[in-house]
């Protein structure tokens, strides 16, 4: 299937909007359109000939309602939509000044969407997440304002004018560097995915939470920039033969400390001011933070202030009591750094509510530490059947990459679920297949195939299949 | 391009003799040669005071002593409130101490790891160096306090915590000359592995799934759903969704809808229940209906200023009721030709209150 054939014309999209909008008066598309049809398009998406039969079916059924007169007519006495009819405030009156919000801030209609805790989770705020409302983003940049938070002692504003980056350990040079020093150094822009390496680590036993918003939503992606480490580490004459490993320290209460794997991190790790175009947030590690592609959000060290190069690896609070994987013959897998390849569909997804039948964009996010995302299928029968989704360009390696597909629902009962396959031919798996090898009690790095059961009264939850 | 950044550097090093007097500019260009000017040399005082990392080789553990005594002194006045007495608490952190044996000691393996008994696993049964109590304590301890304890302090904490777990005997002195033979005790010691495909880009993955296509699996079976009782735990799903567009959140105080809401969302909260919530208040009234556009606080724009309008009003009687009708019909004459739109629109509430507020000064 060409991209060309499974996008919609306007003309399309106006045949299949109108009946949605006007459910009360002139009935749901997908009455106008047989079985078989549904099943076909399900099956193979729509082409210029599936695409003619739909609007054959919409326009034959249009017609019938207006020659029969048999149906309710869509609006009264030749009226319309109040919303069209009637003027609205909007429309008649003087809209704000410019810089009424310096800094501007979303709609007031989108207040719902925002960072929110998992109930329970921790017991102190200041050792917390807090996660991304997956459910409610398009494409696959996180607004900076929703970036999920993690802190381990709380987060500051801390003064860029004073902050400092020492490099030392095994460098010919133990160097300062400061905001000043760094914003002068080349430097790049990436965009990369980050997430926590216990995202999702709740469903690892079985279901926990309701939502993708606290099954995924210690996930976010931004255009990162900064300088590259290896351009910092090769101005201090660091000793990378034998420097194999790389501490770097935060400037928060937790001291916060991470072992860098060089030979796996230094060609792409970045030490970063600025994400999606403005400086870091503070939440996010103001006014400096290491990015480490593809490696779980722990070692991408915030309010970062120095960087160690040594010969071993430093066993930190956060690499040897926590973030560590229990197996089930008892032995902790330690350093576990790489989130594999993992897709959601965000959209629908648990707790929502579906509001009639008919034609759905089927939409989530694909993203692997590994590289590139190369294929999503989705699945709308619990992982019997698949069908391949179409991916959206830009596909940006260590990033997310948005998928679509699709769907026409016809009201029966569904599970959803998607399945990303990355450039190194690696597939996203089940959880039965992680548990198999990884028991339950691991927490971390659980990247399964997520189901999403659709209930014939358009509720979406949260299930686990197998 | 090669010739050109040769050249740069000669004039780094050039600016740099010229310079020698200088002492930051000196300190700035040493081992520069690539970015001149950027960055300096860190000063030993320096890194002595940022360098406090302390490794499972005990690399850069300063010289100390503390006793088990000493550290249960210190636990109990700055840790058990957190921690618990003995370290046993789970109230706010997990716990510190509890499910590891003597014989664990023995072996470097918590056997309670394995075999599923222990409720929940505790610092001293999962940590496999000392180096890591040791670094962590000194780093960030106390949580409110971090870096407040002296080296002595954290010997003698370290020490405490070992005692609890019968790893040290309770008159133990620990520090830098016997620790290393207190590695060679802790409980998990052997209990880790590299063994796995996630610390390299290049290892190879424990697992891979499945990339049928078609009548992948026989029958398919749920396995786990969120219970009834855990509908609303986190709260009303549908507060946390958009409350227009095709995916609305569910309604989770109430039980699930019987049948499907339909295109118009019937029963469901629609966006229109969100649109009061802008804020309110004189001042707020006066930038978000737009007043802001025509008056200024001090300045004639299109209309006059509000120090203008308070000061012709000034102890008027009847003041508020004629230019709340003003407002609200609009009018012209009074300021100029220039004639002020009705504000129709505004709540008879948010009209005086606007007017008040004008008449006040805008105080």
């Amino acid at each position: 299937m060409t991209k060309k054939q499974i996008e919609l014309s306007s003309q399309d999209v106006s045949f299949v909007e109108k009946p949605t909008n006007r459910a009360r008066l002139v009935k749901a598309p997908e009455h106008f359109v047989s079985q078989e049809l549904i099943a076909d398009i399900n099956a193979n998406g729509l082409d210029e000939n599936r695409r003619g039969f739909l609007r054959k079916g919409f326009l034959s059924a249009i017609g019938g309602a207006a020659a029969g007169l048999s149906a309710p007519m869509a609006f009264a006495a030749g009226e319309g939509d109040p919303a069209i009819l009637e003027k609205q405030e909007w429309q008649t009156t003087l809209g704000k000044n410019v810089a009424t919000m310096p800094y501007g801030v979303p709609s007031i209609y989108e207040a719902n969407l925002i960072r929110r805790e998992s109930p329970g989770l921790t017991r102190v705020s200041a050792a917390s997440v807090a996660f991304t409302p997956l459910q409610g983003l398009f494409g696959t940049i996180t607004p900076n304002g929703l970036h999920f938070e993690r802190h381990h002692q709380g987060w500051y504003n801390l003064n860029p004018e004073t902050h400092r980056l020492m490099v030392n350990g095994m460098v010919k040079n133990a160097r300062v560097f400061t905001m000043n020093d760094l914003m002068r150094l080349p430097s790049v822009s990436r965009t990369h995915f980050i997430e926590c390496g216990a995202n999702t680590g709740l469903e690892w036993g079985n279901v926990a939470v309701p939502t993708v918003q606290y099954t995924h939503g210690m996930l976010s992606c931004c255009e990162f920039t900064g300088v590259p480490l290896k351009v910092l580490l090769e101005e201090c004459g660091a000793d990378l033969k034998k420097g194999k490993f790389l501490l770097a320290e935060g400037g928060d209460g937790s001291g916060m400390t991470r072992t860098i794997n060089l030979d796996s991190c230094l060609e792409d790790t970045i030490v970063a001011w600025s994400m999606n175009g403005e400086m870091l947030r503070p939440e996010n590690g103001f006014p400096l933070r290491l990015v480490v592609p593809g490696v779980q959000g722990v070692s991408w060290v915030k309010w970062l202030r120095r960087l160690e190069v040594g010969d071993m690896p430093w066993n930190a609070k956060d690499e040897a009591v926590h973030y560590i994987e229990l197996m089930p013959d008892g032995t902790h897998r330690q350093y576990a750094s790489i989130q594999e390849c993992k897709s959601v569909i965000t959209t629908p997804s648990g707790g929502q509510q579906l509001l009639d039948k008919g034609f759905y964009n089927v939409s989530g996010m694909a993203w692997s530490g590994r590289g590139k995302i190369r294929r999503v299928d989705v699945s709308f029968d619990g992982g019997n059947n698949w069908r391949q989704a179409r991916l959206e360009t830009p596909v940006l390696t260590k990033s997310i990459t948005r998928f679509n597909i699709d769907w026409v629902w016809d009201g029966s009962p569904a599970i959803l679920q998607s399945r990303a396959v990355d450039d190194t031919g690696y597939i996203q798996p089940s959880i039965k297949t992680l548990r198999n090898v990884r028991g339950t009690r691991s927490i971390y790095h659980n990247n399964a195939i997520q189901s999403w059961k659709l209930d014939s009264n358009g509720e979406v939850s949260n299930v686990q299949v197998g | 391009m090669y010739k050109l950044g040769k050249s740069i550097a000669r004039l780094g090093l050039f600016s740099a003799a010229l310079l020698a007097a200088n002492l930051a500019y000196a300190q700035g260009t040493q081992g520069s040669a690539k970015f001149p000017g950027v960055g300096r040399n860190a000063t030993p005082a320096e890194v002595a005071a940022w360098d406090i990392d302390v490794r499972p080789d005990f690399k850069g553990l300063p010289k100390g002593s503390g006793s088990v005594e000493q550290g249960q002194t210190i636990w109990e006045a700055k840790c058990a409130s957190c921690h618990g007495i003995f370290g046993e608490s789970n109230e706010i952190f997990t716990p510190i101490t509890g499910g590891t044996t003597k014989d664990d000691v023995k072996t470097g393996r918590v056997a309670s790891l394995a075999d599923m008994k222990q409720p929940q696993r505790t610092t001293l049964m999962k940590v496999p160096t000392v180096s890591t109590l040791w670094d962590y304590i000194y780093r960030a301890m106390p949580w409110n306090a971090p870096r407040s304890l002296t080296p002595d302090e954290t010997y003698a904490l370290v020490a405490f915590i070992l005692s609890i777990g019968e790893v040290v005997p309770d008159d133990f002195v620990l520090s830098n000359t016997n620790i290393a033979e207190v590695q060679a005790k802790m409980p998990n010691r052997n209990g880790m592995t590299r063994k796995h495909g996630f610390w390299n880009v290049k290892d190879k993955p424990d697992v891979n799934g499945s990339a049928c296509m078609n009548n992948c699996v026989a029958f398919v079976q749920i396995g786990s759903t969120l219970p009834d009782f855990a509908r609303d735990a986190h709260g009303n799903i549908a507060d946390q969704n958009r409350l227009y567009g095709p995916y609305r959140g569910a309604d989770t105080t109430k039980p699930p809808v019987a049948k499907l809401p339909g295109a118009a969302g019937e029963g469901l909260a629609h966006a229109k229940d969100t649109h009061a919530n802008a804020p309110k208040g004189a001042a707020a009234l006066f930038k978000n209906e737009n007043c802001s556009a025509c008056h200024a606080p001090n300045a004639k724009l299109v209309g006059p200023s509000i120090a203008d309008i308070a000061a012709k009003y000034k102890d008027q009687s009847g003041a508020v009721d004629k230019l709340m009708a003003k407002v609200k019909n609009g009018g012209a004459g009074v300021w100029g030709s220039i004639p002020m739109p009705p504000q129709s629109q505004l709540s008879d509430a948010d009209r005086k209150a606007l007017v008040e507020w004008v008449l006040s000064g805008g105080k």
